[in-house]
């Protein structure tokens, strides 16, 4: 369990004000002229020193990720952009910050900016966050009239422009050239990479994109120092603190920051107050937000909330949206309203997604109502492999994972569901 | 059912102009962006005439919500030096932008699969049947559109629903009647989670930061 002394979030479920001057009393922007004169270099070390990686999803390490930034300025101005575009059902921890800590995020950017040469950051925030948008745009006025951004930026003679951009309802702009196309003004349809941002992202300038999470530990991190960080967690690769949004059949469904690498079920018991029916109700758990495969109760039983222990388990961390489903769950059906919204949100720019989600999802009605045959359960698992990994981003791979976990794990339902329509039928 | 703003109706105005308030915002909005990549600022500017739209359209009887017409896409491409049809795509290819009228109130009733799993079946016919419209439909009044949406983001506050720019959370059949009736007489319902629990904490006590649940008189 995490101790409250190594919590970051310490305003997460809003009972204290957002603004600047409760900010500054939770230790938000204390002297952080001191942190930006000690330099870029020692920042991206001490990042990378901290074992953060990315918390949208990719878990990519975020030191490294900054030093692929261009060393020096050239012509092209260099940007930040930060991903607040959170649509990946099952999560819902960016909005509390945004609502609740705006300035950890601000004072972030401003860190981050300065550590890759970017004068300016745009924070994409999903459209639907309109409440969320306005409390971060309180914030960072407040930010620009204390001095703390624009010109000189909180005394470290950097100058820095924080601009929100807020989106309008597509899945795909969370994919971070689909949102880069989305802040140029165009439909939010993924690039081809290479070239990756860092060469060629936002304006064509060396850009990089990180998640809400990612960039609004930053301050923390470099204040309390690297290994401090990396020392939490179940290893140096698994490293630090996590927001965790566990939703579904538990008790009281909630957010919360732990350790890494909390083992499922104590997150589940010591705070959502166990699944609905107790633990033994369980049937399966969707571990890291809709895209991830399921786990069947048998391996929540035992495993590790962690980037490397759930990818051993053919699943993933993802954005760490736990969605839990006990026994009273129509399994097929949960799948199949995952299908739907893949199929709903296909941005419709590569042939295997735009059609194959269609497919997925009409073939999955029948599998629910079980007017299929069993050998159409193989067809299904053909087709999600024919989109796996042919499309240009991830969106694909995102449809096909779930549909793969549920005849991985749940077979047998889906053939008996097959039998009983057929009984019915006759 | 009549539906005096059916989504399919091709009534367009002949003309767009933002109003000397909106004139403010969207000067504001280019010039977040860069010289030369004003184009950039077509999302905010879509959504500036929704909301204006949306401002004229509660003085109406029967009111309507924010829409963008195509005079108004038009004007956007003229402002920004963009092609027409560069508008209309960012326009259609985005959920949130209504090419055709809606009620004053859009209720967006979430089903993906968290909201799902915690009811939002129930929610949705509660809501129909209170209405007496369906998905895509409006009322007669005008006063509510009702549409179907893919996750908003607050699985762990499920179901939910978003009606304009506010979320309703932890809803049941009996608390999103209080919300449309409140609504109906346009009287501000209580946003956010309709049980009275802290946003996204758990609805038992809190399991951490004891101490400053305390100090907030949370607890």
């Amino acid at each position: 369990m995490l101790s409250d002394k190594d919590r970051i979030f310490t305003n997460l479920y809003g009972w204290e004000s957002f603004t600047l001057k409760a900010a500054q009393k939770r230790g938000d922007w204390d002297n952080t002229k001191a942190i930006l004169k000690k330099g870029r270099e020692w920042i991206i070390d001490e990042m990378k020193a901290s074992g953060l990686r990315g918390r949208g999803g990719a878990g990519f390490p975020t030191g490294l990720k900054w030093s692929f930034m261009p060393k020096d300025i050239g012509d092209k101005p260099h940007y930040l952009v930060i991903n607040a575009d959170e649509s990946e059902p099952g999560t819902c921890k960016d909005r509390e910050i945004l609502r609740h800590d705006p300035h950890k995020l601000i004072e972030g950017a401003l860190i981050a900016g300065f550590a890759m040469g970017a004068h300016a950051a745009y924070i994409y925030v999903r459209g639907e966050f309109y409440n969320e948008s306005s409390s971060l745009w309180k914030a960072i006025h407040e930010a620009y009239d204390a001095g703390l951004l624009g010109k000189n930026a909180a005394g470290s003679g950097w100058d820095f422009d924080v601009i929100v951009h807020r989106g309008a309802g597509a899945y795909i702009c969370g994919e971070e050239t689909a949102l880069i196309e989305s802040i140029e003004g165009k439909k939010g349809q993924p690039r081809n990479k290479p070239p990756f941002p860092a060469m060629a992202g936002l304006y064509s300038c060396p850009t990089t994109v990180n998640n809400v999470e990612t960039i609004a530990v930053v301050p923390t991190i470099l204040r309390r120092g690297g290994s401090w960080f990396s020392g939490l967690g179940r290893d140096e690769k698994n490293a630090g603190t996590k927001l965790f949004c566990i939703s579904g059949h538990v008790e009281n469904p909630c957010n919360v920051e732990e350790e890494m690498g909390i083992p499922l079920k104590d997150l589940i018991e010591k705070h959502c107050g166990g699944v609905i029916g107790g633990w033994d109700n369980l049937l399966a758990i969707i571990p890291g937000g809709s895209s991830t495969p399921m786990l069947p109760k048998e391996t929540c039983d035992h495993i590790h909330m962690d980037f490397d222990s759930l990818r051993e388990v053919g699943t993933g961390l993802g954005t760490a949206g736990v969605i839990v489903m006990d026994k009273s769950t129509d399994i097929i059906q949960a799948i199949c309203r995952l299908s739907q919204f893949y199929m709903h949100e296909s941005c419709g720019q590569c042939t295997p997604c735009r059609e194959g989600t269609g497919w997925l999802w009409r073939m999955m009605k029948r599998m629910v109502q079980g007017n299929a045959t069993v050998e159409e359960i193989d067809q299904l698992f053909e087709i999600t492999k024919e989109i796996e990994g042919q499309t240009i981003c991830a969106l694909g791979d995102a449809a096909a994972w779930p549909v793969q976990g549920l005849i991985k794990h749940f077979r047998p339902e889906m053939e008996k569901r097959i039998m009983e329509y057929r009984k019915m039928a006759a | 059912m009549k539906k005096p703003f059916d989504l399919h109706a091709d009534y367009q105005p002949e003309s767009f102009e933002f109003n000397k308030t909106f004139k403010k915002a969207v000067k504001e909005a280019i010039a977040r962006y860069p010289k030369g990549r004003q184009q950039s600022a077509v999302m905010p500017l879509l959504d500036l005439t929704q909301r204006q739209v949306a401002e004229e359209g509660a003085k109406q009887h029967p009111p309507y919500g924010g829409w963008v017409p195509r005079a108004a896409m038009d004007h956007i491409a003229e402002v920004l030096g963009m092609h027409k049809v560069k508008v209309y795509e960012v326009a259609s290819f985005y959920s949130m932008y209504n090419t055709a009228p809606v009620g004053k109130y859009l209720v967006q009733c979430c089903t993906t699969t968290p909201c799902w799993l915690r009811g939002s079946d129930k929610i949705v016919e509660a809501t129909k049947k209170h209405l007496g419209i369906g998905m895509g439909e409006t009322t007669d009044d005008g006063k509510f559109s009702l549409m179907e949406v893919e996750c908003l983001g607050a699985c762990v506050n499920a179901p939910m629903v978003q009606i304009n720019d506010d979320y309703y959370e932890d809803l049941t059949p009996q608390n999103m009647m209080e919300v449309l009736d409140n609504l109906s007489q346009d009287m501000q319902a209580t946003v956010g989670s309709q049980t009275g629990r802290r946003d996204s904490m758990p609805s038992s006590d809190p399991t951490t930061m004891k101490d400053r649940a305390k100090k907030a008189k949370v607890v």
